[in-house]
């Protein structure tokens, strides 16, 4: 069976990363002028060579992006679930050594945050959770899926990884994309942030978007937490890893975040990344990948929010809350972190009209998948 | 011509745009608007005289979910018209030749006027016609890439084989692949990205709907035979004369 780990092997963190830092502006004006653009290409443009083209990039990406996905965005509100998690990650706010109060919501309470993000005019939703086992496994997760996809066109997944045969469980009940973010693709600096819990086990989490492939998920979302490790090779990694999927998994659409860190309960992160290198990191998925759908989550500023959305992004969070219970049974338990943008979906379908664009609630629908 | 409904600004610049396409057949895909809501922003604005909705079955990856998907649209859009769309590649959208026609065969049965979103295959183009197809839409190009008629030649074939109509859908980028499709013979075409994501979608309909009408008069009048060379003064065969 084909596995990514086969390829991921083939590679070297430190020469990748060399490799990148050494690309210069002729190879950043050869991917540009190409149709076509491969990896190399990709290892150019988010190179440190490439940050004076950003202007340039920024007009083709422009471009790409309407051609493939028009002068629409799409919305999501994500739904917190629990906060229970047996991991220790250094970045979260649910990290098993944060002494926080921890709930998983009940079925009721789970009626009632439905309620709340259906009033807000949303029609795709995303449950994330920490990873509890015991307690939020997938008997958990098949209950609430069969309660959330009669009330939603589209139903996402955040959650800790599981086993292929789970997978395949849950999407006859209306799963359509699951998000299972590498955070980093160094194994050092994996095992430093993640010492405790199921999650460190690097080469389990690795193998997750190929489990889902065979389990035939409609979506996949890939990405690396910026904050964590360099992020050009991270970045570059998430860029190989999506490339490999595509071509063996070739039903299956594909989705990149880029979050960067933000304050939790437990620290605040240092971020070595300008809003300058994130529009570049933006600019260069696009212009590698015409079909990939770019996210943008509340974590980002109003202003920084506002002005992407014309430059490849293709959907985005807004009035989001990352508590269980944050939009009506509890709106002041602890959240996993600081969101940035605090703005209502309404204030949010204003911006993006006023940019031209169209909100687009609904993209999906539960009776197309069978 | 037949028109798209997706990638538009808004609702309202998509119906101003449709309008003034003069199409009077609009292809909405299931996915994108909520039929139980009847304040359906895409499907209000839909709501004239001038246009026939077509529902289309984007997104669904086999014939099973395809036939679903269809009866579905049936009920809640009370139309037996159906636009037969079945690419499970996300990539490049290119149609599942054997699920379409998998699906088409259920769906004629089940009383649906069934237009397939194919490749331009002339055999496959047959095949669905045995079936009872109501008509033939082979793909110019990748759809949403402007390419245009990159499939010309096999598009000169189905079109000379055809006894259904064959609508050319996908790919074209500019009034001038319209007029062309029609020139050759083609029945109709169907446009959404060029005219959507134009900057101006309204005066871009506008120029799709009068190459169309020039393309589809320029066929009727019979267009001239192109010639490499003036013909020969003295001919080959003159000494018989």
């Amino acid at each position: 069976m084909k596995n990514f780990k086969e390829i991921f092997d083939q590679h070297d963190w430190d020469l990748d990363k060399a490799s990148i830092y050494a690309k210069s502006e002729k190879q950043v004006e050869i991917a540009l002028h190409k149709s076509e653009r491969n990896l190399e290409d990709f290892k150019a443009l988010i190179s440190p060579a490439a940050e004076k083209y950003l202007e340039q990039m920024a007009v083709l990406s422009h471009q790409i992006t309407q051609k493939r996905f028009g002068k629409t965005i799409q919305l999501f509100a994500p739904m917190y679930l629990s906060n229970e998690c047996q991991n220790i990650c250094t970045y979260c706010g649910f990290s098993l050594d944060n002494k926080i109060r921890r709930r998983t919501l009940s079925t009721g309470e789970i009626l009632t945050e439905i309620e709340a993000i259906k009033k807000l005019g949303f029609e795709h939703v995303l449950l994330v959770t920490g990873e509890a086992n015991k307690t939020v496994g997938v008997d958990y997760f098949q209950k609430v899926l069969s309660i959330v996809k009669d009330h939603f066109a589209q139903v996402s997944i955040e959650v800790q990884p599981l086993d292929q045969d789970e997978y395949e469980s849950l999407i006859p009940l209306g799963l359509n994309a699951v998000l299972v973010y590498q955070e980093t693709y160094h194994k050092g600096a994996y095992k430093k942030h993640h010492p405790k819990g199921k999650k460190s086990n690097f080469d389990y989490r690795l193998d997750t978007p190929d489990r889902l492939g065979r389990a035939g998920i409609h979506k996949i979302g890939l990405g690396a937490l910026i904050g964590l490790e360099d992020w050009r090779t991270d970045s570059f990694y998430t860029a190989l890893h999506l490339k490999y999927l595509e071509k063996t998994y070739w039903k299956t659409n594909y989705a990149i975040s880029f979050p960067r860190l933000r304050p939790h309960a437990g620290g605040i992160p240092v971020v070595d990344m300008s809003d300058r290198q994130l529009v570049q990191l933006i600019c260069a998925y696009r212009l590698f990948n015409e079909e990939v759908e770019l996210s943008i989550s509340t974590r980002e500023s109003e202003k920084f929010r506002d002005n992407v959305i014309k430059l490849g992004i293709t959907s985005i969070s807004a009035g989001s809350k990352t508590n269980p219970g944050g939009y009506a049974v509890e709106p002041e338990s602890l959240e996993q972190f600081e969101i940035s943008d605090e703005r209502s979906p309404q204030e949010m379908v204003a911006v993006i009209k006023k940019q031209g664009y169209d909100p687009m609630w609904k993209n999906w629908d539960g009776v197309l998948s069978l | 011509m037949f028109t798209g409904t997706g990638k538009f600004s808004s609702a309202e610049v998509m119906e101003k745009a449709l309008l003034n396409s003069g199409s009077e057949l609009v292809t909405v895909a299931l996915k994108r608007v909520d039929v139980k809501n009847q304040q359906d922003d895409i499907l209000t604005h839909l709501k004239h005289e001038q246009f026939n909705l077509l529902p289309n079955t984007s997104g669904v990856r086999n014939a099973k979910e395809a036939v679903f998907a269809a009866q579905l649209a049936r009920e809640a859009l009370e139309t037996n018209w159906l636009k037969l769309e079945i690419h499970p590649d996300p990539k490049y959208l290119l149609p599942d030749p054997i699920e379409t026609l998998k699906a088409a065969e259920e769906l004629v049965k089940l009383g649906f006027v069934v237009l397939p979103y194919i490749h331009a295959d002339p055999v496959l183009c047959k095949r669905l016609e045995d079936v009872g197809t109501a008509a033939v839409m082979p793909l110019g190009a990748p759809i949403g890439t402007n390419k245009g008629l990159k499939t010309f030649d096999f598009l000169e074939i189905i079109i000379e084989q055809s006894n259904v109509p064959v609508v050319v859908d996908a790919g074209l980028g500019a009034p001038s692949h319209a007029a062309h499709a029609l020139e050759m013979g083609a029945d109709a075409v169907l446009v959404n990205t060029a005219i959507a994501v134009s900057n101006d979608p309204v005066a871009m309909a506008g120029a799709f709907k009068q190459a169309v009408e020039a393309g589809r008069t320029a066929f009727e009048a019979k267009l001239g035979q192109i010639k490499q060379h003036a013909n020969a003064s003295s001919p080959l065969t003159a000494f018989l004369d």
